[in-house]
Parts: structure tokens; sequence; C-alpha cells
């Protein structure tokens, strides 16, 4: 590991460090991984207090604001004496109407201009349930006038806040289904690695099965069968069942493999010879010692999960309003008349390809740090 | 050979009964049958349907019988005649419905394999050998960038451009003047100028993971001695790289089939939908939408046997190619 060298010139300091200091080292040296980190870590702040980064009530219509455009946010002003100084500003529209189709047109009053004030007060919203609160990362100073920053939807609901207020479902699903089939995975895969012979036999020939069915048939039925009346909070967990169903057999896989390369190992042996319990050499000598695998392969699993989320709500079998993910808002982009009127109702997109591009690049790095023979 | 082949194929029944049993339990799942969506669309337009027309047409279409006994009457049915049932909604045999839907499916599934090879073996081998050259972090980039996008969104984003932009539709596989015509060489000719918008959107996730498949094999191969040995003959660089590691590199390229196909499979469903194709996947959407169960289901078993028949064949070809996994 010549990367670990560099950053630990101290020879001691490698001898003496944990298994996951060398981990931590070599991941640092990986620079698309560590850009990865940081936008991964960025979108689960932002799924944590969704409503501290929004600006305007998600859920909120506005029959005014119909396809409003977005606003460009002005961050230098220029002052009598033509010095430019930092104010963050807004030019307000002004809506009027096409006197033959009455269809909405909207203007830029470039002689006003709006201040937008960092750590603003604006709507209420609360913090994971805990407590109310009314400041907010931007806000404008004049609460009559609209901010749009990514435009609004056919509705006059600002995209830029259901972009926000979708991180928390888009990226929690990935999250809770990756759990459930990892937890599936690692049971099927523990046993079928660790007994080998017949058990693995089957255990292997399910696992094949389940890697050659095309997945998203399989969702659409399943999903077409929950009741469209269930309450949110049912019909989310029954989705990301539904995608961890399909998505355990990769799991099982990694771990199985594993688990079979580990068995001979002689730490195993002498933990037998030793006279240890089976659960005892499973958790405490074995599970150990892939562990950052295992964390490498979650990682590269969650993108997954959230462009199955994704795709599902989009086809409308998946998430329903009022529920708010990324795949619900990219349904307002189906058709190509209000795509054609609002390309910015694509942004929810961009949300999804960034969010998927960096857990990969995480994932990828990880996997790549956490092999202890790779040079 | 011959015996692995048969292995083989008998290890496929045992996966197709699972499947006919998996499909036929997916349709059943929805609480509620035919029945019960068509009296809800007749009270909608104020017709109202006692019990015992209800229970009438339950037992016309056997529906009241219990599960086992339906699904052993659907899946002897198909064994037995080719019969896959009555669709509900449309009033015909699924039979008539789905064949040309599901030859539309298995063409475009099929383009897409080949483009996707076609566009990620070139560029693979060029990654590997100009390894860290800027053609090689642009493809690396691009790979990435294919693997982040779901094939619905670029199916979408494509569409805006095309509608937008250049004023054209791009949406379905045949121009208006052929939709209904028969079957003829012109009709061909416009499927074929028609196929390759979804065939790029499809390929583009699977060219992605396969650069980089293809990469890491070129790589592992390019450092033997053998390659060294060619090259110190004087052999011209391409006839080298074309004569010896790409041939063994191509080798894990066709087991890729296997797992290449059912994300295939998926995908075309999705953007079929999005571009209004008549292939299986819009028409799958709306009959799981109206549980007309007969025609979902012989959907789902029908592209489920084929990602499985799909799996055997790279199965056969790589023991063809390979003969360490034929002796395994």
């Amino acid at each position: 590991m010549s990367g670990i060298e560099a950053v630990a010139t101290d020879n001691k300091k490698l001898a003496v460090a944990s298994q996951w200091q060398l981990v931590w080292w070599a991941f640092k040296k990986h620079q698309l991984a560590m850009a990865g980190l940081v936008v991964v870590v960025a979108f689960y702040v932002i799924a944590v207090v969704p409503g501290f980064f929004a600006v305007n009530d998600p859920a909120m219509q506005n029959a005014r604001a119909a396809y409003y455009p977005p606003q460009e946010l002005h961050f230098f002003d220029k002052d009598e004496a033509g010095n430019w100084y930092f104010r963050p500003f807004i030019h307000p529209y002004q809506l009027r109407r096409d006197p033959q189709t009455l269809a909405a047109i909207y203007t830029e009053d470039s002689t006003r201009k709006v201040d937008v004030r960092l750590f603003g007060r604006g709507y209420k919203y609360s913090i994971l349930g805990l407590f109310e609160t009314d400041i907010h990362l931007f806000a404008v100073s004049e609460p009559r006038q609209p901010l749009f920053l990514l435009g609004a939807d056919r509705l006059g609901r600002c995209v830029f806040s259901r972009i926000m207020q979708g991180t928390q479902i888009s990226l929690s699903v990935g999250l809770v289904g990756v759990f459930m089939s990892l937890a599936i995975g690692v049971v099927l895969g523990g046993i079928s690695g660790y007994y080998g012979g017949r058990t693995d036999f089957a255990i292997q020939r399910a696992v094949e099965f389940a890697l050659s069915l095309p997945t998203i048939p399989i969702w659409l039925a399943l999903a077409a069968a929950l009741p469209q009346d269930w309450p949110a909070t049912t019909q989310y967990f029954m989705i990301t069942v539904i995608l961890s169903l399909t998505g355990w057999a990769q799991l099982a896989r990694v771990v199985r493999g594993r688990f079979l390369s580990l068995r001979t190992e002689e730490f195993v042996v002498a933990a037998r010879l030793d006279g240890a319990s089976e659960g005892r050499i499973i958790f405490r000598h074995m599970l150990p010692s892939f562990m950052s695998h295992i964390i490498a392969s979650i990682t590269l699993a969650i993108p997954a999960m959230i462009l199955a989320e994704t795709s599902l709500s989009f086809l409308g079998l998946g998430l329903q309003p009022p529920t708010i993910s990324w795949g619900v808002l990219l349904r307002e982009a189906q058709n190509i008349r209000s795509i054609a009127t609002a390309p910015w109702l694509f942004w929810p997109g961009f949300a999804v390809v960034v969010a998927v591009m960096a857990l990969n690049f995480l994932g990828d790095g990880l996997r790549d740090a956490a092999d202890p023979y790779n040079k | 050979m011959l015996r692995f082949i048969v292995v083989r194929l008998m290890w496929m029944i045992p996966s197709l009964i699972a499947v006919s049993f998996l499909a036929f339990v997916l349709i059943q799942l929805p609480p509620g049958d035919f029945v019960t969506t068509y009296i809800a669309t007749l009270a909608a337009s104020n017709e109202l349907v006692d019990q015992n027309t209800a229970a009438e047409l339950r037992a016309r279409f056997g529906l009241d019988q219990p599960m086992m006994i339906q699904y052993l009457k659907w899946i002897s049915g198909i064994l037995l005649e080719g019969n896959f049932g009555l669709s509900f909604e449309w009033q015909q045999p699924v039979s008539e419905l789905i064949w040309e839907r599901m030859a539309l499916t298995l063409v475009l599934t099929l383009s897409t394999l080949l483009a996707t090879w076609g566009i990620a073996l070139p560029i693979g081998v060029f990654s590997a050998v100009k390894k860290y050259s800027i053609g090689d972090y642009v493809a690396t980039f691009f790979s990435f960038l294919g693997l982040a996008i779901p094939s619905f969104l670029l199916a979408l984003v494509l569409m805006y451009v095309a509608a937008v932009k250049l004023g054209q539709d791009v949406g379905g596989l045949f121009s208006e003047k052929f939709v209904n015509s028969p079957w003829s060489f012109d009709k061909i000719l416009d499927l074929v100028a028609h196929l390759w918008v979804p065939v790029i959107i499809l390929a583009v996730s699977g060219t992605a993971s396969l650069i980089r498949v293809m990469r890491a094999n070129m790589l592992d191969e390019l450092n033997k001695p053998y390659v060294t040995t060619a090259r110190a003959k004087g052999l011209s660089e391409f006839a080298l790289l074309i004569k010896y590691p790409v041939r063994v590199a191509l080798n894990p390229f066709i087991s890729t089939i296997a797992w290449l196909l059912p994300n295939l499979v998926s995908g075309s469903i999705i953007v079929a939908i999005v571009l209004s194709l008549p292939t299986a996947g819009p028409m799958l959407l709306q009959s799981l939408m109206s549980q007309d169960m007969y025609l979902a289901g012989a959907f789902v078993l029908l592209i489920c046997a084929l990602t499985l028949v799909g799996s055997l064949v790279s199965d056969v070809l790589l023991a063809l190619v390979d003969p360490r996994i034929r002796l395994e």
C-alpha cells in the first residue's frame, strides 16, 4: 500500500494502525471518492432538515405562479459611486396575460430589487417532528414577493423547495431498502457460505434465479397490488420492502464469497480449535474482517435503490402524491407539453443524477480502500 | 459438451415452473379481481350491476375457484394449446394481443444488446490501451454518468430536445402510415429508421458498465508475456491487439448476456412507456392498472422466460468458448 506509506511516513504509526485507520488513509488518497463523500454528506444533511434549505412551503399551491420561471439570484450590487458590494437580491417578475390565449407571461422587472437574507424567516416547519422553527437558510425580505430559484410547477409550487423536501424520502428509501436486503442477504449468504454443501447449492440456485429475473415487471406487478388509499407511511414501507425483495441476491452473493474464502483461513481454524462457538466464530472473528467490504457493497447498492424508487414513482406505481420524492416530482415532467413550457421541471432529475453519481464514486473508493491486497 | 447442454436444459425446467407460479401469484395479489374493477367502471357511468350478475361473470371467467385450480387450468392451457386465456379488457384471446408486441420487444432488446457491445468493445479496448490518457478519463467520466442517469430521464430529455429544438416527434416505432399496415419491406425499413432512438437510450447504461468490465479485463491481459512476445516478433500494434488480448478479454463479455438481459428488459419497459412504443411495456402497465390478469400474467411469464433463455444461451456460448467451464 504505497499510499499509506506516503501518508504515514512513520512506520511505527502504520504498524499499530487499526484496520479502519488503514482504510481511511487509503480512502483519502482517492480524490473522486472524497468529492463523492462530501456531496453525499451534503445530501443527507439536506435530507435531515429539508425545511431549513427550502424557501417556500413545498405543499403550498399558488394559482398566480403557475409555471413561474426560475429567478436568477444576484450576489453583487453597484452603489452610487460605482463600486461593487455584496448584497444578494432578485428582480421580481410581473405577471401579465396574453390577451388572446390568456397564457401567463412573466417579465423581469429589473428596476426593482428584493433583498435575500441569510437565515431569514419564512414558513413554519418542524425538524424531524421534534420542534418547530421558521428560520431558513435564506428568505426574501418582503414576505409577499415570491422567490422561485428553480421555477414553479403546474400548480405554482416551488420546484426548489420540493426537491429539498424530496431528498428526505428519496435518500431514505435507498437506505432503508438496502438495510432490509442486507438483512436477508447476510443471513442467507452467511448460511450458504459457512455451511457449504447442499445448503449452499440450494441457496445459490435461488440467488441465481432471483438475479436472472427482470426486476421492473415484478416491481410493477407488486406495486400495482398495493391499495392506492393506504396511508403514506405504510405505502412508503411497502415500497421499500418490494425494492429489497429483489436487491438481496447481489448482497447474498458477496457475503457468501467472503465467508467461503475466510472459512479456511488460519485464524478461523485457530478459533475453532480453541473451542469457540459457531456464533462467536462468525460474529467475533469472521464478520469484522469483511465488514468494510460489506459497507462498500451497501454504498454501491443504495444508488440502485434510489433509481428504482424514482422509476416506480415516475410510472405512477410507487409513492403517491402528496408524498414528495424525486420520482413523484418527475411525474410532472411526464408529458412533452409540460416540459416544453417548463423545462425546469427536469431539475429533480438532475438531483437524482448527482446523488447517484456521488454514491457510486463513494462506493468505488470505499471498495478500493477496503481491499487489503489493492496496490 | 452435449452432456453440459442437457444438464443445463434440465435446470431450466424448475426455473420455468417457478417463474410461471410467480407470474400467477403476482397477478392474483391485488385485492379484488377484474369483475370488481369492471363493476366500478360501470358504476362510474351510472350503470348498476347486481350481485347475481357479478357472480355469473365470476363463474364464466372461472374466478370463483380456488387459486391452485385456476393456476393449473391456466398453465395447462398454455402448455397444451398455447392458449393464454382471455383478456377481460380487450375481450380477445391474449395470444392474439401479445405476440407482435413480444416480437417487437425482442427486436428492441437484441438490437440494444448488439449496440451495447458495438459501442462498449472499442471504447473499453481504447481506454485500456491508452490508460490514464485524456480519452480514458473522458470515457470513465461518461461511463459513470451513464450509470447514474435513469433511462426514462434520458428518454424524456431526448424527447424534449427533439420536440422543442428540432421540431420532431421521436415517440413510437413506426411512421403514421405504417402503424396499421401489414408487414412489408417498407415497413421494416421504417422500423429500422425509428428503432435507433430507443436503442441508443437503452444502450447507454449497459455500455457504461461494460466499458469498465472490458477495460479491467484488457488491463489484466496487456502485461502478460505473450503480448510482449508478439510485439517482439514485430506484429503491428493493431493486429497484435485484435489477435491476442482482445480475444481473451472477450471471454467474460459473453457471460454479460446473463446479467445484461434482465436489465435491458427492465429498462426497455420504462423507456417504451415514456416513448409510447408498441412493445410489451405500455400494455403490461395498462393491464396491471386494470387488473387484466391473464394479459399481465402472460407478459410477466414471457418476459421472465425470455431472460431465463437468454442466460441459458450465454452459459452455452461460454462453455463453447472456454473449455474450463464445461469441465467444472
